[in-house]
């Protein structure tokens, strides 16, 4: 008997963990599935998009530059001294290229932007909850979820992809000032081979992470400070729990539908 | 036939974590009516106000409003019995990252049922009213907690409301400020009609302007009636609560609060019935003639009536008391007076009212104006105190007038 309660024990505590995740997944994509046809639903409200379109991505241009002019260069480097072995640092380019644009450009586009504005995205819906501001839009007869949680939806639908297109690009000419600037790799050969390696799908596929990764970000970090009040810790304590939890569950789950969208993808 | 309430919470219960806050609270709510509900502190009365406008959810029970439960409506018709509704939140629920003019702009602009010139009129209108009108540019961050308050008020009356719900909306604010913002609401109330819900601490100038008053106590309602019922309940629960927050001196005018001067008339009742010693009242009454359609209006002519309360005292003698009768009244008790010696005394008030600096003073910067009214009555034997009062109220006839 007291061998099966030492199995049993660590398995019921797994099954509930499993269940609360769950749960929690498909309450995350019902809230995001909800902001997101919102959206579409006239009266549009393009004014609050603008607004969220210049916080969560004209804001973040200037990170996501310095990120990729450094994460090129870093690419650069590595890549040079690993391919300088085999005497092919003319593929440099295309180590570069689709490295950038397949993986490096979406995950780390994704996680400069739940730094800078998903944990503020988090801590603002927080802060409006615990002030009473969503109940006094509900008393007012405003769907908070249509003012504040869709046209952030939206705004990061749109954002996305173009701050990875950002990166990749910037990431790109990072490479080529660490390989052919520094340390003398062709230019001609460096361009010509990230051009003709990268294909259409590689694109298409990075993008198509972005928008995953969009609607991931949006959903965790709108949801946390949406949710605030039902923590168990109020007030001030609970949104910075709430911001904490939301910068660490994008991240992680950034990471993990990489994972699952690259294996598709390939 | 007693009217049909408006709303009606029927044995509502509510549970939030571990507590229960709300155990059964039945409560009616009439038409045109404001109703105070007042109790401790944590006793559960914001959450009965949110039951009421539907941020909550009853576990049990049932809330009626019109006659109908809100489970029973459709989703149009509850969007339509949303929009009857506004609710002043206690620490005002402003939004931090919109102007003070938006603030206010915001529930008539998602409406989209008007244009921008109507609501830009409607606003500017409502600014003017609570003195606010060179605040619409700037954030609710950079306000006063005063001001904070009356953005809210602001906000909460653009939409012309049915029925609104005051949470608390006078704490924190002092005493001229407090009963300007308590005029204001009856002001309002008697000019638009609409009925108010008030949760309030302040006790006694809530039984002013309520005309029903609810005591929710460990989650129940423990009375329910007029004020002046509260105020002679024999509950000793009710008692000590009311009791415990009420003090012999109003803190508006320094001079006696309301039950001191029942109490001080109920003395002179039995000494009119056991010695025959004869006793006047005497109801002054402040009204105002122009300048309250603005806050600051509210604000002088509850400065104005603290002077004039002053005033009158100073006028008496030690025997005499003085107490408030009401948000704009004041009752002056005149022991071993007779009616002619109680209009002399009207008159000597009246003629020392006419070259009073501070009231001068104060007439020429509010723009405000203002009447005063006496109703004068004799005690007499078989006379019960509630006639003897009525007598004076319906007396009330204009002595003094403030120029034009």
């Amino acid at each position: 008997m007291a061998q099966i309660v030492i199995f049993k024990k660590p398995l019921t505590g797994l099954g509930r963990e499993a269940i609360l995740a769950v749960g929690y997944l498909g309450r995350l994509f019902l809230f995001f599935l909800r902001g997101f046809l919102l959206a579409f639903q006239p009266p549009f409200q393009f004014d609050k998009v603008r607004q969220q379109i210049y916080f969560i991505g004209m804001k973040s241009v200037f990170v996501i530059c310095l990120t990729a002019g450094f994460t090129g260069m870093v690419l650069g480097l590595q890549g040079y001294y690993a391919l300088v072995k085999y005497g092919s640092t003319s593929a440099l380019g295309s180590a570069v290229a689709l490295s950038l644009v397949r993986e490096m450009g979406p995950v780390l586009t994704a996680i400069m932007v739940i730094a800078r504005a998903g944990s503020a995205m988090a801590a603002e819906i927080g802060i409006m909850r615990i002030s009473e501001q969503i109940d006094a839009l509900e008393t007012m007869d405003i769907d908070p979820m249509r003012y504040l949680i869709s046209p952030r939806v939206a705004a990061a639908l749109i954002c996305f992809p173009l701050l990875t297109a950002l990166f990749d690009v910037v990431g790109l000419y990072g490479g080529y000032l660490s390989g052919s600037v520094l340390l003398g790799v062709n230019p001609a050969f460096y361009f010509a081979r990230a051009q003709s390696s990268v294909e259409m799908a590689d694109i298409v596929g990075g993008f198509l992470k972005s928008l995953v990764f969009a609607a991931i970000v949006v959903a965790i970090c709108c949801y946390q400070g949406y949710y605030t009040h039902t923590r168990a810790e109020f007030g001030a304590k609970g949104v910075s729990q709430s911001t904490t939890s939301a910068v660490v569950i994008s991240c992680v789950l950034i990471l993990v539908a990489d994972y699952v969208l690259t294996t598709f993808l390939m | 036939m007693e009217a049909a309430p408006l709303i009606e919470l029927r044995n509502v219960v509510k549970t939030l974590g571990p507590t229960r806050v709300l155990d059964g609270v039945d409560l009616k709510i009439y038409r045109g009516e404001i109703t105070a509900v007042i109790g401790k502190s944590g006793s559960g009365k914001s959450v009965l106000l949110k039951h009421i406008i539907g941020l909550f959810e009853p576990d049990e029970g049932d809330i009626l409003i019109e006659g109908r439960s809100r489970a029973e409506r459709s989703a149009a018709e509850k969007r339509e019995l949303k929009r009857k509704f506004s609710y002043v939140f206690q620490d005002t629920a402003l939004f931090d990252f919109l102007t003070v003019f938006e603030n206010i702009a915001l529930p008539l602009s998602e409406r989209r049922d008007r244009s921008p010139e109507e609501i830009g009129r409607r606003v500017r209108e409502k600014l003017h009213q609570l003195d606010l009108g060179d605040v619409g540019e700037k954030y609710p961050s950079q306000l006063s907690g005063g001001m904070k308050k009356r953005v809210a008020l602001a906000r909460a009356l653009v939409t012309d409301p049915e029925i609104v719900l005051f949470d608390e909306p006078t704490t924190g604010l002092d005493p001229i400020r407090k009963n300007a913002v308590h005029s204001m609401i009856l002001e309002y109330q008697q000019r638009y009609g609409f009925t108010g819900v008030v949760v309030s601490h302040e006790i006694p100038d809530i039984f002013f302007i309520a005309q029903r008053v609810a005591m929710i106590d460990e989650g129940k309602i423990r009375f329910e009636g007029t004020p002046e019922e509260i105020q002679r309940a024999a509950d000793p629960e009710v008692r000590a609560f009311i009791e415990g927050l009420e003090s012999p001196r109003d803190d508006l005018t320094g001079i006696d609060s309301h039950p001191i001067g029942q109490k001080r008339l109920l003395q002179e009742m039995i000494r009119l019935q056991r010695h025959e010693i004869p006793f006047s009242i005497v109801l002054l009454a402040m009204e105002s003639r122009a300048g309250t359609e603005r806050i600051g209006g509210h604000e002088a002519g509850q400065q104005v009536f603290k002077l004039f309360a002053n005033h009158v005292t100073q006028n008496t003698y030690i025997t005499d008391t003085c107490f408030r009768f009401d948000i704009n009244k004041i009752m002056v008790v005149l022991p071993d007076t007779n009616r002619e010696q109680a209009e002399r005394f009207c008159r000597k008030i009246s003629r020392t009212l006419e070259g009073h600096p501070l009231l001068d003073a104060l007439e020429e910067n509010a723009g405000f104006r203002y009447a005063v009214r006496a109703g004068i009555a004799q005690a007499r034997p078989g006379l019960d105190l509630g006639d003897l009062v009525a007598e004076a109220q319906q007396g009330l006839a204009v002595f003094y007038e403030s120029r034009p």
